[in-house]
């Protein structure tokens, strides 16, 4: 591949790629995200290849393996274009029958497409629910290419960006735009993008840096995985200018080391984009040099932090430091650093390419643009949703999430990761964007939303965020290390029924010096889930502390299950599923549970048929009549020490 | 050298550029407690005892004064009901592994157990041995609430003998493991 030195080179080089793209009359789109490659994509498009040789369909028809289409749970992901045709939970043997009826006969396989409430299935990927709400300017690119391929990416218009800043811009009205767009940090502070640049373009020094952050560790968030998997170009086509604008010559990517696809599509990037002349010395004949350095990740969430992320790439421990001095001014080896998230560089190319007023169309006054969620947890339709800021949470969990599974009912959204809140019924017509979230006790986080139905115990998730932050922190200060270290006692006295009256005032004074003394964001916003369960769910914890009761059932000290002798009728079942032999009886006799033996696995519920339904859970550790055992020791007996 | 002008207290103080607020108050006779503090050492800012307010106009927000370096007209309060509630609870949150503490800062009945009563990880001996006498004997192992002082394995004889960072320990462990034993590693 010869280098390309000049804009006009990169455009007649964009020309002949779309030429050669529009000789393909018709793709077949396999997602190869990991959630689709999970679920057996790969097998698939092989499959798809072999077939299509072998039934005869003509060379206009085409496979492209591409980014990451969002609908994870349905995968793996077919669209066939141009006629937009959306096949999910394709599996290999589905593949002779789509190449012979769909790409042959131009038939569509009803059997393969998603199903609205009234079971019709919906043929074209723009009308099923999920998509039809969704506003996927970033997403929509990951859906047209390869994300190996750089010719892909500039075919549809990339790096056409870059060429725009390099040769019509200047560096300060880069930052001048990026500051009038006001696009804010999507990592989650939520930070000016463009005051960001400014401050390190304007802070002393000749060596800058720019960074990106991927590291992404929310439990059930993969926004940023999705972007650098679907389309690393994108990233770098950010990064490039943002270098550019802010005067760095050298970047570094940030990778979790847990995104091996992420790592390899990202290394593939800059190892084309360098090929290209896109990167590296006099770029495009400009005489601006700039190169990434990818460094990956050695799995600690506190090095999401941007101070850690920042001592981890110099090679030491990823802990944060105090920033009264900002980063931006003195950050990796005390010299200017930007550290933006994956998602906020990948809007980059689009601002200077679409304009700061096509981006400020969208969204609220004070955030602008789009938001990548990864919608999880008890919806329907749970994957990636690209929404307009200021959109409710309702539309989010009942439009394109189609609302709670088994017909259960709402009861909160977990927004923002373990640092957010939980978002109540009364709070589903709130209009998400940055203030809106921070103001009811949440926040925006990297865009986790997880949904949660009456099933599930806000003390219990609570205490599984606190848990995860406890041992996910550095443990450098005294109010992060040691205040979770007693909110996780207390959370868990609350869940096993040894809580005391008080805990809740003693958990909220806790959080008073958690958000108040700690050294980093990880400290100040892990009181976020405990206040905001506090403020909205007070009631749950007082059952928790001062009836020793779980009214979601799910703390595992706080209920018994029990059979109804009228509805058992002895089939065995659940006594075959029990693991430590707790359940009596047999055939043809009501089964009993013997609870001195039982560990509240849960399974005989699971195995007892619906049609019965003589299982189910009880409030209480065990039976109102049952008497525990004497302990050996209170009865007399020889304790040995 | 430029100099800047705060109120601490109520005081006008002027103090040079790249002084911390700790400095600045106690040059002015305004003392904050400290605990992971010590003037030979790199400032850490991570026991948080010595919590501040800052503000300016209608924002404020509380800081480590520590670390925070001084600004021009920046208001400082260094003792007030909510940073005295504060400064209480890190103090039960140590205890008993602190226990130098004012009789005001002392919790009348210590509600918490950290499970390591002879440390409460301020850091001065890694700091010591690493900044003044560039040993580096000592590391912090396991992150979160598993971190705990470590010596590097092999490397902590000369301890036995150093014993230089003995007197700043303020909870007893390093003092307690008497340096380092081949014999029986430190926990």
């Amino acid at each position: 591949m010869t280098r390309i030195t000049s804009a006009r080179e990169l455009a007649e080089l964009r020309q002949k790629l779309a030429a050669e793209r529009d000789k393909t009359k018709r793709w077949v789109m396999v997602c190869s995200g990991t959630g689709c490659v999970a679920c057996k994509a790969t097998e698939v498009s092989a499959a798809f290849v072999a077939e299509m040789k072998q039934q005869g369909v003509p060379e206009t028809t085409r496979l492209r393996n591409t980014g990451c289409y969002g609908f994870c749970e349905r995968g793996p992901v077919i669209v066939i274009q141009p006629d937009n045709i959306c096949y999910l939970g394709v599996t290999k043997k589905d593949v002779p029958e789509i190449v012979k009826q769909t790409l042959l006969e131009n038939q569509v396989i009803e059997r393969l497409l998603f199903k609205d409430e009234d079971k019709k299935g919906i043929a074209k990927f723009a009308e099923i629910p999920f998509y039809k709400y969704q506003n996927r300017v970033l997403l929509d690119a990951n859906t047209q290419l390869d994300p190996k391929s750089i010719e892909d990416y500039i075919a549809i218009g990339g790096y056409s960006a870059l060429c725009k800043a390099l040769f019509e811009m200047k560096p300060d009205g880069i930052v001048e735009e990026m500051k009038r767009a006001n696009l804010r940090g999507r990592g989650g502070g939520g930070f000016s993008a463009g005051r960001k640049w400014e401050t390190t373009r304007k802070a002393p020094g000749d060596v800058k840096y720019v960074i990106v952050n991927g590291d992404e560790g929310d439990p059930g968030a993969y926004m940023d995985r999705s972007i650098l998997e679907g389309n690393p170009h994108s990233v770098l086509e950010g990064l490039i200018i943002g270098g550019f604008a802010i005067g760095a010559n050298q970047g570094f990517i940030y990778v979790r080391q847990e995104y091996p696809l992420a790592v390899e599509h990202v290394r593939q990037a800059l190892h084309r984009a360098r090929e290209h002349g896109l990167l590296g010395e006099n770029i495009l004949g400009s005489g601006f040099s700039f190169d990434v350095t990818v460094h990956c990740g050695a799995g600690a969430f506190v090095s999401g932090e941007s101070s850690a992320l920042m001592t981890a790439i110099e090679g030491r421990v990823g802990q944060p430091r105090p920033k009264y001095i900002r980063t931006s001014v003195k950050g990796i080896w005390e010299r200017p650093s930007c550290l933006n998230n994956v998602e906020t560089w990948a809007n980059v190319p689009l601002i200077i390419n679409q304009g700061v007023d096509w981006f400020r169309s969208m969204g609220t006054e004070n955030s602008k643009g789009t938001k990548v969620f990864s919608l999880v947890g008890k919806v329907q339709n749970s994957g990636l949703v690209e929404v307009p800021m200021g959109i409710t949470l309702r539309d989010i969990v009942f439009k394109i999430g189609g609302g709670i599974r088994n017909g259960r009912k709402f009861k909160a959204v977990q927004s923002g990761g373990p640092s957010g809140g939980f978002l109540p019924e009364s709070l589903l017509d709130l209009k998400v964007d940055f203030d809106e979230l921070t103001k009811n006790g949440s926040m925006m986080g990297s865009g986790g939303l997880i949904v949660m139905d009456d099933d599930s115990c806000i003390v219990d998730t609570t205490k599984f965020y606190i848990k995860f932050l406890a041992h996910e922190a550095c443990g450098q200060c005294v109010p992060c290390r040691e205040g979770l270290r007693q909110a996780l006692k207390i959370l868990e006295a609350m869940t096993t029924g040894t809580a005391k009256a008080g805990d809740i005032e003693l958990l909220e004074e806790l959080c008073d010096v958690l958000t108040n003394a700690s050294l980093c964001a990880l400290g100040t916003s892990a009181a976020n889930p405990v206040l905001s369960g506090i403020k909205h769910f007070r009631a749950e914890y007082e059952a928790h502390v001062n009836e020793h009761r779980c009214p979601a059932l799910v703390c595992r000290d706080l209920v018994h299950y029990a059979i109804d002798p009228q509805k058992c009728t002895g089939c065995l079942l659940c006594k075959k599923q029990c693991p430590t032999d707790a359940i009596l009886g047999e055939r043809k006799q009501v089964h009993v549970i013997d609870y001195d033996k039982c560990i509240k696995c849960g399974n005989c519920l699971n195995a007892c048929p619906k049609k019965f339904g003589a299982v189910s859970k009880a409030p209480g550790a065990y039976p109102q009549n049952y008497r525990p055992p004497v302990p050996a020791a209170a009865a007399g007996a020889e304790v040995r020490p | 050298m430029k100099t800047v002008t705060l109120e601490i207290d109520g005081k006008q103080v002027t103090a040079e550029e790249g002084m911390t607020l700790l400095q600045a108050a106690n040059q002015v006779g305004i003392a904050i407690p400290t605990l992971c503090h010590d003037e030979r050492l790199k400032p850490a800012g991570v026991c948080r005892i010595c919590t501040v307010e800052i503000s300016r106009g209608d924002w404020k927000r509380m800081v480590a004064s520590c670390v925070y370096p001084v600004e021009e007209g920046l208001k400082v309060t260094t003792d007030n009901e909510h940073i005295r509630k504060i400064r209480r609870m890190l103090v039960e949150l140590m205890w008993p592994a602190w226990t130098r503490v004012d009789k005001d800062l002392e919790p009348a009945h210590p509600r918490f157990d950290s499970g390591h009563p002879d440390c409460n990880m301020c850091g001065l001996c890694i700091r010591y041995c690493r900044q003044v006498l560039k040993k580096d004997v000592l590391y912090w192992e396991g992150r979160g609430v598993d971190r705990h002082l470590a010596y590097v394995p092999g490397m902590g004889k000369e301890c036995v003998t150093c014993r230089q960072c003995f007197s700043l320990c303020t909870g007893g462990w390093i003092v307690a493991c008497h340096g380092y034993d081949e014999e029986q590693p430190a926990k």
